[in-house]
């Protein structure tokens, strides 16, 4: 074996690399925070830059370790998400005690995800999984006097590790049938016995809790409200996107044979997702929450993007999940910014926020347009490409019905809009300046939100990179 | 000439706007893009009529760019001559919008900024050749419209905000599944491949009413039109012409460019349902106005009852009928922003649109009272004016029509017009005439820029009124090209 095919590994060596160095920095060096997260922030930087650097292709460790050009893709996507996490939550992080502990538990999360997304077996699979939620349920925590912050930290915990039961008890029944985990294997000898549908659904309902599905969402919006908007930022946006970039290869090439018990499971869940969410989102109060919610109705967006089983349908949900991402992440800055310097988290509290605040009132206007799919923000071509990938079935009332959610999802957002432009300020909140990280962050995504729907051709890049998705 | 100039032009006066550091500056912005958007269409109008005479083209200016290549999506856009005569309109309407809202005070860097992105919407709608091109512009403007009427609106503006920011999304939600059903039925979105596609009927009886229903909220069609008496009563001046005057447009045009054209046996098929429909706005619109006492409702109802004249022209699918509802769609955008021009400025003055407490405006305020009385005479038909033209047109159209119950939908929807009458001159009777009340005693009459909004529209209500055949030029052949499709497919029964 020659050394340079080890270096399809370059990502995961090089953050088990910088875990250990934190580790070490940590134990002989007393950094104030400022210069940790000035340094965290330069190498999660770097970590995004590694994924520019070639060696694509390549299989590791007797098949179980792949890498592709959409594999480093999807990696450096996760990766450029904690950035921007890391940035706008410069605020919140500042005044935390064992700040380099959160950086510690968040990018060994992102080290799960590397390994879930290039896996080549379920075992390895099923390691990533962990390996990538365990941590958040620490990184929930972390606001330690909190009490809401434990009980998310708590729910996290116990409803992964139910979800992760159910995953394995499937996966040790494909086990027992085939006498192995590889996917290769699996694509074509699973067959279409009895126990493979049984084994096939519980294995789904796993994917379907670590996305919060309905019906597997109930753990979502207490969990989203009490951790801090950080883990909250990432457990939406980060943890989502990876185990979704995972069903892709997973539902078209793994388990393909399956398509006839997938197929109507993806679209229950994904309408049961968006009415329900929409309909609860309706009534919120709470800015995370609302978000929380939204999150499950978008979800719900991307399972029928995701039930088109084609090489567009793949392309649309990456391409919004990049969208998802600027939007979803625009919004936690600002509810990052809102709910660490001014502790507002309601949102009747935000009432002519204009007034006082017309960038960051700007950044979340246009977030939650683009979350509801409105031009001229990346949302539109998103939900639209996504929804014409699901109709290519001829299913119309589906996309009917999701239609009709975006309507019903226009309302909540609108009332946001609503109460920061239109309501007149309850209380005085005076102008405190955003730190220099923070603004990058926003204006990032706010040039995500503006220009990214636009760009055909990056469409069509993804579009070549799924080749042979399908 | 490049299109694309239309879009840009909006664009960069929006940007401009919004980093420009005095509010005097921003007004110049705004007036400048504006005047340079006319001059523009007018240059693209000269410019169509010297080609045509050469060739006789269906295209104008046509400009192709890939845009999403996996999907068939094409950035095209072109303009015929019903596009050009409603980008005229666009181009009168937003600059007088902009003069009307010269002493705009609250956040008037926002105001502008709106303003000039929903004329970027207006242009890109009507230049679309592709119908997902023509779907992002549709609801690019929802957005704009919501924040100006909720932040710069007067009543119970939020609850109008929303609801006309909820209807039109739920009409853009029917059409977003109408385009699906197109698009899995011919693979593209391009009008001119599509044109060439057959649908076959049973599709077409299936998607056709999503699509006429989505762009008919858009349009007012009834009973979908509550939003339009609240939306517009609510929303500032500007806004008002805008919505009024350009955003009804859009849906009318949608009906007819997208609905009609690419379904034509459907649309024939549905023919009476929308004869009913629209006549029943025609008459409701006419009767509820009467009722109103607040001066814009009663520009807003008289909309729902004028814009059921469009669909009329629409659901008879004639020749004359359909180049009757593009001519009503023009007219009504110029007398409709004329009016709410003068009962804006009326409002600025009195701080009052009630009917009953304004009087004798005529003594103290003379232009502004000729303005509105011309408005008026325009909305009720008076000949030489707009209305008349169009009206004129869409009933003889859908008389040409022999069967006996559109017959009779004509004649009721001819009557309307004394309906019409009723309430203008009672409304022009007691705001216009009679003693003045000594609380308006004081009031001045209209400054430059405001007279300058009221000639420019008064300009393109004279001469469509007097010199209907220019009109004609432009738009007939494309009318025809719409409704041949039409005739095909009855010659085939």
């Amino acid at each position: 074996m020659l050394v340079y095919e080890w270096l399809i590994l370059k990502q995961e060596i090089f953050l088990s690399l910088l875990i250990v160095g934190i580790l070490l920095l940590w134990l002989f060096r007393d950094l104030s925070n400022e210069t940790w997260i000035r340094i965290m922030n330069i190498f999660l930087f770097v970590n995004i830059l590694i994924g520019f650097t070639g060696f694509h292709y390549g299989k590791l460790f007797g098949d179980t370790f792949l890498s592709s050009p959409l594999i480093l893709f999807e990696k450096v996507l996760l990766s450029f998400a904690l950035w921007l996490i890391s940035l706008f939550s410069y605020g919140w992080l500042r005044k935390m005690k064992n700040l380099p502990e959160f950086y510690l538990l968040l990018l060994t999360s992102l080290l799960g995800m590397y390994i879930m997304l290039s896996a080549g077996n379920l075992l390895l699979f099923y390691l990533g999984l962990e390996m990538s939620t365990l941590p958040l349920a620490g990184a929930a925590n972390f606001e330690f006097n909190s009490k809401k912050s434990s009980e998310s930290a708590m729910k996290l915990v116990l409803s992964s590790a139910f979800s992760s039961a159910i995953l394995l008890m499937g996966i040790s029944w494909l086990y027992g049938m085939m006498g192995s985990l590889d996917y290769a294997v699996i694509s074509t000898q699973i067959g279409h016995s009895p126990l493979s549908i049984l084994a096939f659904l519980l294995i789904l309902s796993g994917f379907a809790f670590k996305i919060s599905a309905v019906p597997f969402h109930l753990w979502t919006a207490d969990v989203y409200q009490g951790a801090p908007v950080a883990v909250t930022a990432f457990l939406s946006v980060v943890s989502k996107s990876a185990v979704i970039m995972v069903m892709i290869p997973f539902l078209y090439q793994t388990f393909e044979e399956k398509i006839d018990v997938w197929y109507p499971a993806l679209i229950m869940l994904a309408l049961a997702s968006v009415l329900v969410a929409n309909l609860f989102a309706v009534q919120q109060l709470n800015l995370k929450r609302l978000l929380a919610f939204s999150s499950i109705a978008q979800v719900g967006f991307l399972l029928i993007g995701l039930s088109a089983h084609s090489q567009t349908g793949a392309t649309s949900v990456l391409f919004f999940l990049i969208i998802y991402l600027f939007s979803n992440l625009a919004a936690f800055g600002v509810v990052s910014v809102l709910s660490s310097d001014y502790g507002k988290e309601d949102i009747q509290q935000l009432s002519g926020l204009y007034s006082t605040h017309p960038f960051l009132s700007w950044v979340l206007a246009l977030s939650l347009f683009s979350l509801a799919g409105i031009p001229p923000t990346a949302g539109f071509f998103g939900k639209f490409f996504l929804l014409l990938s699901g109709a290519n079935k001829g299913n119309y009332w589906v996309i009917a019905i999701a239609a009709i959610n975006m309507v019903i999802s226009l309302y909540y957002y609108l009332r946001v809009v609503k109460t920061i432009f239109m309501n007149h300020p309850v209380t005085h909140m005076e102008n405190k300046p955003l730190a220099f990280p923070v603004k990058f962050a926003l204006i990032i995504c706010l040039l995500g939100i503006l220009v990214v729907g636009f760009l055909g051709g990056f469409y069509e890049h993804i579009f070549q990179l799924l080749n042979g998705i399908n | 000439m490049n299109l694309l100039l239309l879009l840009i032009v909006p664009l960069i006066a929006a940007i401009g706007i919004m980093l420009s550091p005095r509010v005097s500056a921003l007004r110049q912005i705004s007036l400048a893009a504006s005047l340079v958007q006319l001059v523009l269409v007018g240059w693209l109008l000269f410019q169509m009529l010297n080609t045509r005479s050469v060739s006789a083209q269906p295209l104008y200016f046509e400009q192709v760019y890939q845009w999403f290549p996996s999907w068939n999506i094409q950035f095209h856009i072109g303009v015929d001559g019903i596009a050009i005569s409603m980008m005229i309109l666009t181009a009168l309407v937003v600059l007088a919008g902009v003069l009307v809202s010269w002493q705009e005070s609250i956040l008037p860097k926002e105001f502008f900024f709106l303003l000039m992105f929903l004329s970027l919407g207006a242009y890109g709608f009507f230049m679309a050749r592709d119908i997902f091109t023509l779907f992002f512009f549709l609801e690019l403007a929802v957005i704009p419209k919501f924040l100006l009427i909720g932040i710069w609106g007067s009543g119970q503006k939020e609850y109008s905000a929303m609801k006309l920011a909820l209807m039109l999304m739920a009409g853009s939600a029917l059409v977003f599944v109408g385009l699906t059903g197109i698009y899995l039925e011919a693979h593209s979105f391009d009008l001119f491949v599509l044109s060439a596609t057959h649908f076959p009927v049973a599709f077409q009886y299936l998607f056709y009413p999503l699509l006429f229903i989505g762009f008919g909220i858009f349009a007012a069609l009834f009973p979908f039109h509550t939003w339009v008496p609240d939306g517009h009563a609510s929303a500032p001046t500007a806004a008002s012409m805008f919505l009024a005057g350009i955003s009804m447009k859009l849906g009318g045009y949608g009906c007819l460019r997208v609905a009609s054209f690419l379904m034509p046996d459907a649309a024939i098929h549905y023919a009476p349902v929308i004869i009913v429909l629209s006549t029943c706005a025609i008459l409701y619109g006419a009767f509820v106005t009467l009722l109103q006492s607040d001066l814009k409702y009663m520009n807003a109802y008289s909309s729902v009852s004028h814009c059921g004249f469009v669909m009329l022209g629409i659901g008879v699918f004639n020749t004359t009928s359909v180049y009757g509802a593009i001519l009503q769609m023009i007219s009504h955008g110029l007398m409709t922003a004329l009016f709410f021009a003068a009962i804006g400025m009326i409002y600025y003055r009195t701080h009052t649109r009630k009917i009953d407490e304004l009087g004798g405006l005529l003594a103290k305020l003379p232009f502004i009272s000729t303005v509105f009385v011309i408005a008026g005479l325009c909305s009720l038909g008076l000949p030489g004016l707009s209305g008349f033209v169009a009206e004129m047109t869409v009933f003889v159209g859908s008389w040409e029509d022999k069967s006996l119950w559109v017959r009779s939908a004509t004649v009721l929807s001819c009557a309307s017009i004394v309906v019409t009458a009723v309430y203008i001159l009672r409304a022009t009777g007691k705001v216009i005439m009679g003693p003045i009340r000594e609380t308006f005693v004081a009031l001045s009459d209209a400054v430059w820029y405001e007279k300058m909004a009221a000639i420019f529209l008064l300009a393109g209500i004279f001469v469509m009124g007097i010199a209907p055949f220019l009109l004609q030029y432009i738009i007939g052949n494309e009318a025809a090209t719409i409704v041949n499709r039409g005739a095909q497919v009855l010659i085939n029964k």
